[in-house]
C-alpha cells in the first residue's frame, strides 16, 4: 500500500457529524416548512458572509481530518513494510512546503534573516557574528535589503492575479448556476445579482467569497517564498500551525455538542414528559452538575485522565493517537458540564408542550410515550437544539484556548491556538519581543469566533418563533 | 422569608451530598490514591514502600468507604471518605497534599481575590448598564448598530488576549503599573488597578449585548407605550420604567456570582501573580494537588447555592409582589 489510513477517535466522530448533518439537510430538503428559517437566514447579509467564512474554517478543519501515515523505505530482507509513526493530513499535502520548510529556530515574519545572531563562517575562514540567512524564507534572493521592496511587490501581483482569475471564475460559475435555477439568461442573472433583486444576497455571498480567494492566493503565493507569520522557536511556520489549529478549535466546539445532544435531548425531554419523580431526580442530577464551577470540575477530570494516561502509556502507538484521545475526552469533559443548560431549556419547553391540545389528543388516542415524543415533541424542539449548538460553539472554541492556557486543555503536542497563547507568554519577555504566534493566533481566532457569534445571531433571529 | 430560607437549605443538603460523592469518586475511585502517589514521586523507579509511606502520610492508605477492621462508629469513621469528604461540611479542608493548611490558605488568600473581583463586579455591572442604555436610548439609530457591531467583536476577542495585551500596553510600554505582583495595605491599589481594569472591559462584549437585549425587551411593552403617551421623556421612561422592570432579569445574571467572586479569577490572578485563591487554585491544578482542588469544588459549589439563595431574595427587593412562602 502506498499509505496507511488512519481514523483516529475525533476523525469518525467528526465523520459521523457530518452524516447526521447530512441526514437532516436531506430532511429539510424535502419539507417547505423546515426550509423556511433557513431562507431566512440566508436572506441576511451578514447570515450569508459568516456562513461563507465558516465554510472556509470548516474546509479546512475537514481536510486535516483525513489522516494516514507514509511508509517509510523498505529495509533490504524486510517481509512487511513499515510506516512512518508520524500521522500527517491530506492537509498537510496540500500545504506540503509550509510544513516543510523549518528554520533553525525563530524568524520574524517576511524576515530573510534569523532572529538570533549566530557564529557564521565565511568562506576565507574568518567567523562572523551575525544573523544568518534563513534556509527557506527569502532564499531566492541575492541581496534581501535591496531586492525584497521588489520581489514582495511581485509575488503580491502575482497572488493577485490568481486571485483574479479565480475570482471571475466563481462569479461565472455562480451566474450560470442562478440563470439555470431561476430560468433566466446569464445577462438577466448578472443583473440579477448586481443589483440584489433576488432574495438571497448573491452580492455579499461573491465579496465575501472573493475575498476568502484573494486571502487563499496571497497567502499561497507569499508562503511558498516567505514565513507569511515567522518561525516558532523550533523553526515550523507559525501560519501552519494556525491552520493546523483550525482543526482543534473546530472539533471542540462541535464534537461536544454531539456529545451532549444525547443526554440533554433525553433527560430534559423525559424530565418535562414524565415528570413526577423523574422529573425530580434529572433536576437534582443537573443542579448538582451545575453548581460545581465548570473550570473545576474539568480541570479535575482532566488531571484525572492525565494520571490514567501516564500510568497507561503502552495504549498509544503514536503521539498523535495519544493526543487525539486528550483531545476526545476533553470534549466529553466539556459536554458533560455544558449540557445542564440545554437540558433545563428543554424540559421547560417539553413542560409547555405537555399541556398542548395536540399531546393530550395523541394521549387521548392511545399513542404509546415513545410515539408522542418521537413525533410530537421532538420536532417541536428541534429550534431550541438548533440554537443553543451554534451559540454554544464559539464559547467553547474561547474555552479551549483558556483551559490550554490553564494546562489542562488539549495535549501540548497538539497544535491549538491556547497552546499557542501560551507559548506566547514567554515569547513575549523576549527583547525584541517575540510577538507573530501570539498576533497569528488572535487573528485567526478571532475571525472565526466573529463570524460564528455573526452567524449564530442569525440563526437565532431565524428560528426563534418568538423574533418573528 | 426565614423559612423559606431554611427551606433552601436544607434542600441545598443533598445537592452537596451529590457534589460530594461525585468529587470523591472521580478522586479517590478512578483514580486511585496509589496512581496519585506515583505521579507525585515520578512515574519510574518508585518502590512500593515509598508508595505506602506517601499515602500513610496523607491519610490515603485507610479504607474507602468501609473500615471492617475498626471498632463500632470507627467502621464508617476511620475511612479516606469520612477523613477526607465528610469533614468537608463542617468546612474543615485538611491539608494539602504538600501538607499546607488548606483552610489558612483560604482565608488569607481569599481577600487579594476579593480585591479584584469586587470592584471588577461593580464597577462592569454599572459601566454595562449605561451601555446598555446608551445602545437602548438611540435604538434603531446607527449608534446603536455601531455599539453592537463593537460589542459582538469585543466579545469575540478571548479573555487571555485582553490580559495579555493590557499587560504589554500598560505595564511594559507606559510603565504606569508594575507588571505583576501584590502588596498588603493602600500599596496592593497599584498592582490590583490593571486587573480590575481589563476585567471590566473584557466583559463589556457580552455584558452590554446581553442588557441591551432585556432593555429592548422591556421598551415594546405596554406600560411603556402609556408612559410614553402621558408625555413623559425617553430618559424618564427609561429610567423610571424600563430599568426598574428589568431589574429581575439583571439580578438574575449578576447576584448568583457575587459569591464566586470569593474564589477570584482564574487567569487574571495567575497572570498578573496576585496571590488569590485563583492562582491558588491554578497552582495546585499544575501541581497536581489533588486536595486543594478537592477542596475549591466544594467551596465552588457551597458558595454557588448561597448565590442562589440570594438571588431569590434579592427578588423581594426589587418587586414587591415576588413573596418568599
Amino acid at each position: 500500500m502506498l499509505f496507511k489510513p488512519v481514523l483516529l477517535w475525533t476523525d469518525g466522530l467528526l465523520w459521523l457529524l457530518l452524516a447526521l448533518v447530512g441526514l437532516y439537510a436531506w430532511r429539510v430538503r424535502r419539507r417547505e416548512h423546515l426550509l423556511q428559517p433557513w431562507r431566512r437566514l440566508l436572506r441576511s447579509r451578514s447570515g450569508v458572509a459568516s456562513a461563507m467564512i465558516l465554510l472556509a474554517f470548516v474546509a479546512v478543519g475537514v481536510l486535516d481530518s483525513l489522516h494516514f501515515r507514509l511508509p517509510l523505505d523498505k529495509q533490504a530482507g524486510a517481509a512487511e513494510r513499515h510506516y512512518s509513526p508520524e500521522v500527517l493530513s491530506v492537509f498537510d499535502l496540500l500545504v506540503g512546503p509550509l510544513r516543510k520548510q523549518a528554520e533553525k529556530t525563530y524568524s520574524a515574519p517576511f524576515a530573510t534573516r534569523l532572529y538570533a545572531k549566530e557564529t557564521i563562517e565565511l568562506p576565507d575562514g574568518r567567523q562572523l557574528r551575525d544573523y544568518p540567512r534563513l534556509k527557506y524564507g527569502g532564499a531566492h534572493l541575492s541581496d534581501p535589503a535591496t531586492q525584497q521592496a521588489g520581489d514582495i511587490a511581485a509575488i503580491a501581483l502575482q497572488g493577485g492575479v490568481w486571485a483574479l482569475v479565480a475570482g471571475w471564475g466563481a462569479a461565472l460559475a455562480l451566474v450560470l448556476w442562478l440563470a439555470r435555477r431561476r430560468r433566466v439568461s446569464p445577462g438577466a442573472a448578472w443583473r440579477l445579482i448586481r443589483q440584489g433583486g433576488d432574495e438571497i444576497p448573491w452580492r455579499t455571498f461573491l465579496g465575501t467569497v472573493a475575498m476568502l480567494i484573494l486571502f487563499a492566493c496571497l497567502a499561497a503565493a507569499f508562503s511558498a517564498k516567505y514565513h507569511i507569520f515567522g518561525t516558532d522557536k523550533v523553526g515550523q511556520d507559525v501560519f501552519y500551525l494556525t491552520l493546523k489549529s483550525i482543526r482543534t478549535g473546530l472539533m471542540i466546539g462541535t464534537l461536544t455538542t454531539l456529545v451532549m445532544l444525547p443526554f440533554a435531548l433525553l433527560l430534559g425531554i423525559m424530565a418535562g414528559y414524565f415528570r413526577g419523580w423523574v422529573d425530580d431526580v434529572i433536576q437534582y442530577v443537573y443542579t448538582t452538575l451545575n453548581s460545581i464551577p465548570g473550570v473545576l470540575l474539568i480541570a479535575a477530570a482532566v488531571l484525572i485522565l492525565q494520571v490514567y494516561m501516564d500510568s497507561n502509556q503502552d495504549l498509544f502507538d503514536t503521539v498523535a493517537a495519544r493526543a487525539d484521545i486528550r483531545l476526545l475526552f476533553l470534549c466529553i469533559i466539556l459536554g458533560i458540564t455544558s449540557w445542564t443548560g440545554l437540558c433545563r431549556l428543554l424540559r421547560g419547553e417539553t413542560l409547555k408542550l405537555g399541556e398542548m391540545e395536540f399531546v393530550q389528543a395523541a394521549t387521548a388516542f392511545g399513542v404509546g410515550h415513545f410515539r408522542i415524543i418521537a413525533r410530537h415533541i421532538l420536532p417541536n424542539v428541534m429550534h431550541i437544539v438548533l440554537i443553543s449548538i451554534v451559540l454554544d460553539f464559539s464559547g467553547l472554541v474561547l474555552a479551549e484556548a483558556v483551559l490550554s492556557y490553564v494546562g489542562v486543555g488539549v495535549d501540548p503536542t497538539m497544535q491549538s491556538w491556547g497552546n499557542m497563547i501560551n507559548g506566547a507568554r514567554l515569547e513575549m519577555a523576549r527583547e525584541p519581543m517575540v510577538w507573530w504566534s501570539l498576533a497569528a493566533a488572535f487573528v485567526f481566532m478571532f475571525v472565526l469566533v466573529l463570524s460564528a457569534n455573526l452567524f449564530s445571531d442569525r440563526v437565532r433571529d431565524a428560528f426563534d418563533p418568538r423574533m418573528k | 422569608m426565614i423559612n423559606y430560607i431554611l427551606r433552601r437549605l436544607l434542600y441545598a443538603i443533598p445537592i452537596l451530598i451529590g457534589v460530594n460523592l461525585l468529587t470523591f469518586t472521580l478522586f479517590f475511585v478512578v483514580n486511585t490514591p496509589d496512581n496519585m502517589a506515583r505521579i507525585h514521586l515520578g512515574v519510574k523507579h518508585v518502590t512500593p514502600d515509598a508508595i505506602a509511606k506517601w499515602k500513610h502520610e496523607r491519610g490515603y492508605d485507610k479504607p474507602l468507604m468501609w473500615n471492617g477492621a475498626a471498632e463500632g462508629a470507627q467502621k464508617a469513621a476511620d475511612t479516606i471518605f469520612f477523613e477526607k469528604s465528610v469533614r468537608m461540611f463542617a468546612f474543615d479542608f485538611g491539608r494539602s497534599d504538600e501538607g499546607r493548611n488548606i483552610s489558612y490558605d483560604i482565608r488569607t488568600r481569599m481577600w487579594p481575590s476579593l480585591a479584584i473581583a469586587l470592584p471588577v463586579f461593580a464597577i462592569g455591572l454599572l459601566v454595562n448598564i449605561t451601555f446598555a442604555m446608551l445602545m437602548a436610548f438611540f435604538r434603531a439609530t446607527y449608534i446603536d448598530f455601531a455599539g453592537v457591531v463593537l460589542c459582538v467583536a469585543m466579545m469575540s476577542i478571548s479573555g487571555l488576549f485582553y490580559i495579555i495585551g493590557g499587560q504589554y500596553l500598560i505595564s511594559k510600554l507606559l510603565h504606569l503599573t508594575p507588571i505583576s505582583g501584590f502588596d498588603g495595605g493602600l500599596n496592593a491599589f497599584k498592582f490590583v488597578v490593571l486587573p480590575m481594569a481589563i476585567g471590566v472591559i473584557g466583559g463589556i462584549g457580552a455584558g452590554s449585548r446581553w442588557y441591551r437585549t432585556i432593555f429592548l425587551e422591556e421598551a415594546t411593552r405596554d406600560y411603556v407605550r402609556t408612559a410614553r403617551a402621558k408625555g413623559l421623556s425617553e430618559l424618564a421612561v427609561l429610567f423610571g420604567h424600563v430599568l426598574k422592570n428589568a431589574m429581575i432579569p439583571i439580578l438574575t445574571g449578576a447576584v448568583v456570582v457575587i459569591p464566586l467572586l470569593f474564589m477570584g479569577s482564574l487567569i487574571s490572578e495567575s497572570f498578573f501573580g496576585i496571590p488569590g485563591l485563583g492562582s491558588y487554585t491554578i497552582d495546585a491544578i499544575n501541581a497536581q494537588d489533588f486536595a486543594i482542588v478537592r477542596a475549591m469544588v466544594f467551596l465552588g459549589s457551597v458558595l454557588y447555592i448561597v448565590g442562589l439563595i440570594l438571588t431569590d431574595i434579592s427578588y423581594t427587593l426589587v418587586d414587591p409582589r415576588i413573596r418568599l412562602e
